[in-house]
């Protein structure tokens, strides 16, 4: 296992923080509408495939994309039954009938243009308030940094000692606490990656140079798979990590054991621990012949 | 004409306006650089075929009475047949190729271009059409 | 490939029902090399380009069968990031924008506009051989000590630099794009020079048809966009060669550069494809539906305004990198559904009221607006950024651009079967084509569904094999049969063409359609006509034929006159 170099912690903010559209109070009030309904009646309202999310911040996501699913497939399925409607009604009943050349309707014609953009507006409505509160910077309890690098990646905490690093089906797991907001820093030191952590509905790239930034805040306790999402090179498709979200005081608990050497080699062997399990599914195979660095 | 010029310069007003607002709320230099190319795509063509338009009486094919009649004669001279595109393009091919698998590929690659640059341009002075 | 085209250019002769070619050229292989024609190169188009599409065809297979299970043995990860990227790129570079703007669009878009060639022939004869060139020189990639190029379609920097990516099918592919770009541009000069200097007289530009408009529209797009990727291309292959650093940190670059400039050719780019196959399929469902194209000008402001709107988009791909305005890409990304809905609907009203005759081009047109309906609905998804970071990078955006790029096959391919009686003078077998419809719409939705499940499961994209989550395993399985049904689809289409060889003469109008090559002959002579019709309308042989089938506006008894 090699060492990651440690994170440069000196980040500059992020410009997409800036570029927050903010929309007047009157506005939100009758946004808030429709998105309460939704979100009250969750229960009730299918899952379009989708999961729920262990983040407040994920879990917006997934009502967003309730609500758009729920507008595709009005959508669509009008859509769909007029197109199948033409086919079904309007075949040819003779092969030299000409029926009659109707080309504009300007009317029907101005429906289907304002109707839509008033639709795009709702969606671009309802977009920007998740997407304000996923974007949202409040106060942190807990920053992380992730590095990630070819094909692997490590966390660690500024002011603390802890540490955790580990390649590809190591699948090195890092802890946050639950309930509380967690700061993420993001950088890369050779190629894009993508950091994914699918069971919280949210993924960033690491790009050299910028350091990508965000706060979530997770709900459950449990261990949670990510991968790499962005092509990295030759092991992209195992570059793999965990996270395991735990109370506060096991938190603590966890990031004081790296102030002692012996600590420390512990919780790194703890967060290493499935690296059997991960790795004996995966068979051992040639890697490569050529074409690569 | 003037729908064609007009068809441009619509396009490069609305560069210019997407341009206006982008690069203020953004202040993102190489996307907005690239828009406003954009703009001077749309309006560097477009006024000059706007100029063009208002020095000119409508072409047959700018006006919905436009007859078939007023189109005989010639419509312009097209070459039957030459070699040149075919050796420009492998001269270019050549030349590509000596990027990756040495610089003397860029003895035919330069070799070829010229031949059928000045074989071109002899052709054209002959016209060489039929 | 010389003898086919051989074939089609001796038929042309042969064929000509005027019998006074008056045109004595070169023969043989000679011609094929030395021809400014309009109408071969769009052949030599059309076939380099479909040949393209089954070598893309053929990778996508092999990825459907390494991913039928979870630990898929057929490729390495080295041989997989090849074969995913050389899918990609043949498909996108050298499929499916060839096909679009220099295939058909050659062949019929001079001919559509009464004239006798394209503005400028020997130009257009270059890009033909770059475009050629550029193919091969991608493809030779495969034959390198290094294998082809290996980081994606997209080839992000700095993975596309010379330390992560040394090996020669880098720089070929970089020299490919260079080639097929500037190929991609003398097309777009030629494809603006000849709609705004060839037309026929009474042809003014609300009386072209929506296939011409687009590739006007088309054009110009290349012409902003292309420009772009190649000065790009430039620049890394400068970093990878020159030791400059303008996408690498270590020397004050920024690799996002890369992204954004990508993106700014990219998106543009996804038009330019998909614009020539909207103007496919409206031609196509005008014609079969008997009527003239509803919302004829509504379509061309569509047009226009898409192409608008696609230059101010490209960094929704750029939304999880954290350096972009979301909002701003975010409206931008979601008013594009509108006049794509317009089109929608207005392809639904030509049929409406129709008498639709279902050949296999209409069924192929019909195949391409419900794929495209779902493409365009889960796009409008990934123009959401909370959702695009929920979506970005998993298999719900390879399904999302494979319903889409799956429409444009079917557009492409009615195409074909719609516009193929005109260029070879013969007509394809319908029981076959209508059997490689089927075929290839079962396939394309049941690639594509199990693949939008795969993604919101978390499956990520380009991944070589899943064994932390087997589970997969059958969604993938499903999302293989599908590809099988296409290939399948595929071969059946090959067959259909040896089977119809010269088998069934189509005549010069066998579709009964409106608009001016099918005044012509199949195929048509030498500079395309000896006489044309008075031009009053978009469908001016419909004009001819059916004088008093004047297109009406809704509510109008009589005959609008000129619109
Ligand atoms: C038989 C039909 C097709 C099948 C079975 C197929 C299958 C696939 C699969 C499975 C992937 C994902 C590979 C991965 O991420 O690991 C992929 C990627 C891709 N496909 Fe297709 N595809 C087909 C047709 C097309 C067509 C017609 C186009 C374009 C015109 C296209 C363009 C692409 C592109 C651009 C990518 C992304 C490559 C990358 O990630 O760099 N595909 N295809
Ligand atoms: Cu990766
Ligand atoms: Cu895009």
């Amino acid at each position: 296992m090699t060492k990651v170099s440690s994170v440069d912690s000196t980040p500059q903010p992020p410009k997409g923080a800036k570029s927050r559209v903010r929309l007047s109070r009157r506005v939100r009030g009758f946004l808030a509408l429709p998105v309460a309904a939704l979100i009250l009646s969750g229960c009730t309202v299918p899952s379009f495939g989708a999961y729920e999310s262990n983040t407040e911040t994920g879990r917006s996501t997934y009502h967003l994309w309730q609500g758009f699913s729920i507008a595709a497939a009005i959508i669509g399925g009008l859509t769909l039954l007029l197109i199948l409607w033409a086919v079904v009604r309007y075949r040819r009943k003779s092969v030299d009938a000409i029926p009659k050349q109707t080309q504009y309707h300007l009317p029907l014609e101005w429906f289907y243009t304002i109707v839509p953009i008033l639709i795009v507006f709702g969606l671009f409505a309802a977009t920007v308030v998740v997407e304000n509160k996923v974007t949202a910077e409040p106060k942190p309890a807990v920053t992380v940094d992730v590095q990630a690098v070819q094909w692997g990646w490590s966390f660690s905490y500024p002011g603390t000692n802890a540490l955790i690093t580990g390649q590809t089906t190591q699948a090195p797991m890092f802890e946050i606490p639950a309930g509380e907001n967690v700061h993420f820093v993001l950088n890369s030191t050779d190629v894009v990656h993508g950091f994914y952590l699918r069971d919280f509905n949210f993924s960033r790239l690491a790009i050299p140079g910028i350091a990508n930034q965000w706060t979530f805040n997770a709900i459950n306790t449990g261990e949670f798979f990510g991968q790499c999402t962005e092509l990295c090179g030759l092991y992209h498709s195992i570059m793999y990590f965990r996270v395991k979200v735990v109370t506060p005081s096991e938190f603590k608990a966890w990031v004081a054991k790296f102030n002692t050497p012996e600590g420390a080699r512990a919780a790194e062997a703890a967060a290493l621990a499935s690296k059997q399990q991960l790795s004996s599914i995966i068979p051992t195979r040639p890697t490569t012949n050529h074409g690569v660095n | 004409m003037k729908l064609e010029a007009r068809i441009l310069l619509l396009l490069g007003l609305f560069f210019g306006l997407m341009v206006a607002v982008y690069w203020p709320w953004s202040h993102e230099t190489g996307g907005s650089i690239m828009i406003f190319a954009g703009m001077l795509l749309g309006f560097l063509p477009g006024s000059y075929y706007w100029w063009w338009s208002r020095r000119m009486a409508p072409r047959p094919e700018d006006r919905d009475d436009g007859s078939l009649e007023e189109g005989a004669g010639v419509i312009g001279s097209f070459p039957g047949s030459s070699i040149f595109p075919f050796t420009l393009g492998m001269g270019a091919f050549c030349s590509v190729l000596a990027m990756v698998f040495g610089i003397w590929m860029l003895i035919p690659g330069v070799g070829l271009i010229f031949w059928a640059l000045t074989g071109a341009t002899a052709e054209s002075r002959r016209s060489g059409e039929h | 490939m010389t003898d086919v085209l051989e074939h089609a250019a001796a038929e042309g002769h042969s064929h000509d029902e005027h019998g006074h070619d008056e045109h004595h050229g070169p023969s043989g292989l000679l011609k094929w090399l030395t021809t400014t024609d309009h109408k071969i190169i769009g052949m030599s188009y059309t076939i380099t380009s479909v040949i393209m599409l089954v070598v893309g065809g053929a990778f996508a297979e092999l990825i459907r069968i390494q991913l039928m299970s979870p630990n898929g043995t057929l490729v390495n990860y080295a041989q997989y990031n090849e074969l995913f990227t050389m899918h990609g790129s043949v498909m996108i570079y050298l499929f499916a924008g060839p096909f679009a703007f220099g295939a058909l669009a050659n062949f019929v878009v001079p001919i559509q506009i009464g004239a006798p060639d394209m503005a400028f022939p020997r130009l257009n004869a270059l890009s033909y051989w770059l475009y050629l060139s550029g193919s091969i020189t991608m493809l030779l990639g495969f034959f390198t000590a290094g294998g082809a190029a290996n980081f994606g379609w997209v080839g992000y920097a700095p993975l596309s630099n010379a330390a992560n990516s040394p090996g020669a099918g880098a720089d070929l592919w970089i020299g490919a794009l260079l080639l097929t770009g500037f190929s991609a541009i003398f097309t777009g000069v030629n494809l603006v020079a000849t709609i705004f200097y060839l037309r026929a007289p009474g042809m003014t530009l609300f009386r072209m048809p929506i296939f011409t408009w687009n590739l006007l529209v088309t054009g110009i797009l290349i012409l902003l966009a292309f420009p772009v990727l190649t000065a790009g291309l430039i620049m890394l292959f400068a970093d990878r060669h020159f030791g400059t650093h303008i996408y690498e940190v270590a020397g004050g670059g920024v690799p996002v550069l890369w992204q954004n400039i990508f993106w700014f050719w990219g998106h543009p780019e996804v038009y330019i494809l998909a614009l020539p196959f909207f103007g496919m399929t409206t031609e196509i469902i005008s014609v079969f539906s008997k009527k003239p194209v509803f919302g004829y000008k509504g379509m061309v402001f569509a047009t226009l305004t898409i192409a608008a709107l696609s230059l101010g988009v490209w960094a929704h791909h750029l939304f999880t990198t954290g350096t972009v305005l979301l909002p701003f890409f975010s409206i931008m990304s979601l008013l594009i559904a509108v006049p794509t809905g317009i089109k929608m609907f207005n392809w639904i009203g030509t049929m409406w009221q129709g008498e639709i005759w279902f050949s296999t081009a209409m069924l192929m047109a019909l195949g391409f607006v419900i794929t495209f309906l779902i493409g365009g609905l889960t796009g409008i998804y990934l123009a959401s950024p909370p959702l695009d970071f929920f979506a970005h990078d998993t298999y719900f955006v390879v399904a999302h651009f494979h319903s889409v790029v799956m429409a444009l096959v079917f557009a492409g391919l009615g195409g074909l079967y719609y516009w193929g009686p005109k260029m070879t003078g013969y007509l394809l077998d319908e029981r076959i084509g209508k059997s490689q419809f089927w075929l290839t719409f079962i396939g394309a939705q049941l690639l594509t569904f199990p693949m939008y499940i795969l993604g919101l499961k978390g499956m990520p994209r380009r991944m070589a094999n899943y064994p932390h989550d087997p589970q997969w395993k059958f969604m993938n399985d499903l999302s293989s049969v599908g590809a099988f049904l296409i290939g399948i689809g595929t071969l059946l289409f090959v067959v259909n063409i040896v089977y119809s060889w010269k088998r069934y003469p189509a005549g010069d109008n066998p579709w009964d359609a409106g608009t001016l090559e099918w005044f012509t002959s199949s195929p048509p002579p030498h500079h395309n006509f000896y006489r044309l019709p008075q031009i009053r309308s978009e469908r001016p042989t419909w004009d001819y034929n059916h004088p008093d089938k004047k297109a009406l506006a809704h509510g109008h008894a009589a005959p609008e006159g000129n619109h």
